[in-house]
């Protein structure tokens, strides 16, 4: 029997929107079960408290401050550094060999395990540092983690941004660097805040990077410095989870569904800012 | 080699072939990139407050020409450049730095390039990076580039809206106000009309006629009559040789190269 080739690209359609399908279904079934196991967990309580009972009861408030300051420390340290690197691969560094590597090292920093990043900030500044085990150190290994991502994303938005508009400036006269500040990077922006948000939300979700950086098992009290250590949510599941034996799955869902939630939250935020620029965009 | 001192550089000015009247002379320019010569040893001065129009065919040179003017082409890491170009007496290469060049010799590109901001802040853009912070004063350069540009009375009640919901020729004229607020000595026009139509490209031309008065302006134009009805004297680019310069009437009536009649009377290009 021979297939006609409409029947043929038929099938071919089947398939590939089936394939296209299977996609979404595990991202469907992960909420699903974290909304039905999790959300009967989280309430203002859950939310805002210390817990208590060697983390069986009470909240998760230290490990969600924790995670917001790490987020916070690393967007400090990252946004800026991946910036000003964009900016110069872009704009000001000349094709040789230095940058050649320099392009190679961020290819190559994108692809490291992050437990690799851990290890590293451990060694560089837990110990070599004396940072110690801190916000500050757990800010920097993840920045360093999150910075190939913030950096390609950057390079791409700064070199989207028409050469005409350069032009336009550098002929009246205005500075290279003025050009760049003032038309260069707020045409920039949304790309480089997408690009940075995502890098942040991946950031937040990491958990061997900050295992041996900053991480604390458990630690009723909210950090007072940059030295402290501080809980995190993704550490504080992994520890729910494995090493706190008897823990109620509610509560371990629970601190699933809220990281989960923050990550989705913090890409929700990149996609609005992305599209409303856009939408303001004019060319 | 020896590098000149302040002094040496002050004693240069006016010697040479400036003449009294000339704003710009250039001598024995040649542009390169790579193998391709853009422009070969071309020699000749700018009047000043004269309006010179530049025809020729396309590749003939005349942007690498007027690029060369106001050193835009240094952001091309290709080009090299050869002889010499004077602005007021001042070598542009070896005495200026290319912002002051650019400060002073500024251009209107071939499509009008609005920047994404308001009408307002497109005109303010110059002003505002040479350190000019007053709202008062902005907003007096603001009025008086667009009404030297002939552009005021169409957007003085919407400053504020965006610079991209003009027209084209609306854009084109906002550039050349956004170039008259720095405050310029020259302007430079590369086929501005290209994309106009022909009332926008005459209020345009009526724009260029205005500003006479105060400012020397080069017309490179692919319109042979647009040159003729705007320029006081008009040069012949081809393939990189400055065939012809003369007064338009003179270059128009009675050309002393055959290129350029044939040129002009549209036997080729
Ligand atoms: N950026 C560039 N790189 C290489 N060649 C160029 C570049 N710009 C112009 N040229 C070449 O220089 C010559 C003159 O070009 P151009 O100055 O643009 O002429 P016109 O403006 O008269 O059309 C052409 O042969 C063109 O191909
Ligand atoms: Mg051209």
């Amino acid at each position: 029997m021979k297939i006609s080739s409409q029947t043929k690209q038929k099938i071919a359609f089947t398939l590939l929107g089936a394939a296209a399908v299977l996609v979404i279904v595990p991202v469907i079934v992960i909420f699903a079960i974290l909304i039905e196991k999790g959300l009967p967990a989280i309430n203002w309580q859950f939310l805002t408290a210390m817990p208590r009972m060697g983390m069986r009861a009470g909240g998760i408030f230290p490990a969600i401050m924790g995670t917001m300051y790490l987020v916070l420390g690393t967007i400090v340290v990252a946004l800026p550094l991946g910036v000003l690197a964009a900016i110069y691969l872009v704009e000001y560094a000349r094709q040789n060999w230095l940058t050649r590597m320099i392009e190679v090292a961020i290819v190559n920093l994108a692809g490291v395990p992050s437990v690799v990043y851990g290890l590293f900030g451990m060694g560089l500044f837990v110990i070599f540092l004396r940072f110690g085990a801190s916000i500050l150190a757990g800010s920097l290994t993840l920045a360093i983690m999150i910075l190939p991502v913030i950096i390609t994303a950057s390079k791409e938005a700064l070199s989207s941004v028409p050469r005409s508009f350069r032009e336009a400036s550098l002929a009246l006269g205005v500075s290279k660097w003025q050009t760049i500040r003032c038309v260069v990077l707020p045409n920039a922006l949304p790309g480089i805040l997408t690009g940075t948000i995502l890098g942040i939300s991946r950031a937040a979700g990491e958990t061997a990077p900050i295992l041996f950086t900053v991480a604390a098992f458990y630690l009723p009290r909210l950090p007072k410095s940059v030295f402290d250590q501080c809980m995190a949510l993704p550490y504080h599941l992994y520890v729910l989870s494995t090493q706190v034996p008897n823990v109620n799955p509610k509560i371990q869902y629970g601190t699933a569904l809220v990281l989960v939630g923050l990550v989705f939250l913090l890409n929700l935020v990149a996609i609005i800012t992305r599209s409303y620029i856009r939408s303001k965009k004019q060319w | 080699m020896v590098t000149p001192t302040e002094n040496d550089l002050k004693n240069q000015e006016g010697i040479g072939p400036v003449t009294q009247g000339d704003k710009i002379v250039i001598e024995n320019l040649s542009i390169d990139y790579g193998t391709v010569q853009a422009l070969k040893n071309v020699s000749f001065s700018v009047k000043e407050r004269e309006i010179l129009g530049v025809i020729g065919p396309a590749n003939s040179g005349k942007t690498s020409f007027l690029r060369a003017l106001n050193r835009l082409n240094d952001l091309d890491l290709s080009v090299r450049t050869r002889g010499s170009i004077r602005l007021n007496g001042k070598d542009v290469f070896r005495q200026m730095d290319a912002e002051e060049v650019r400060k002073k010799v500024t251009m209107v590109f071939a499509l009008p390039i609005p920047l994404p901001m308001s009408i307002f802040d497109n005109v303010a853009y110059g002003p505002r990076r040479h350190g000019v912070k007053d709202k008062r004063e902005l907003v007096k350069i603001v009025e008086k580039s667009l009404q030297a540009a002939f552009l005021w009375d169409e957007v003085k009640d919407r400053l504020s809206s965006s610079a991209m919901k003009l027209s084209g020729g609306q854009q084109q004229r906002l550039c050349i106000a956004r170039t008259l607020a720095v405050d310029p000595e020259v302007i430079l026009y590369d086929e501005p009309c290209s994309g106009l139509d022909p009332i926008s490209t005459a209020k345009v031309e009526e724009a260029m006629f205005e500003l006479k008065a105060k400012y020397t302006q080069i017309l490179v134009t692919n319109n042979v009559k647009q040159a003729a009805r705007v320029g006081d004297r008009v040069a012949f680019f081809l393939m990189g040789e400055l065939v012809e310069i003369d007064e338009a009437d003179k270059l128009f009536t009675a050309p002393r190269d055959k290129r350029t009649d044939d040129y002009i009377t549209g036997r080729f290009g």
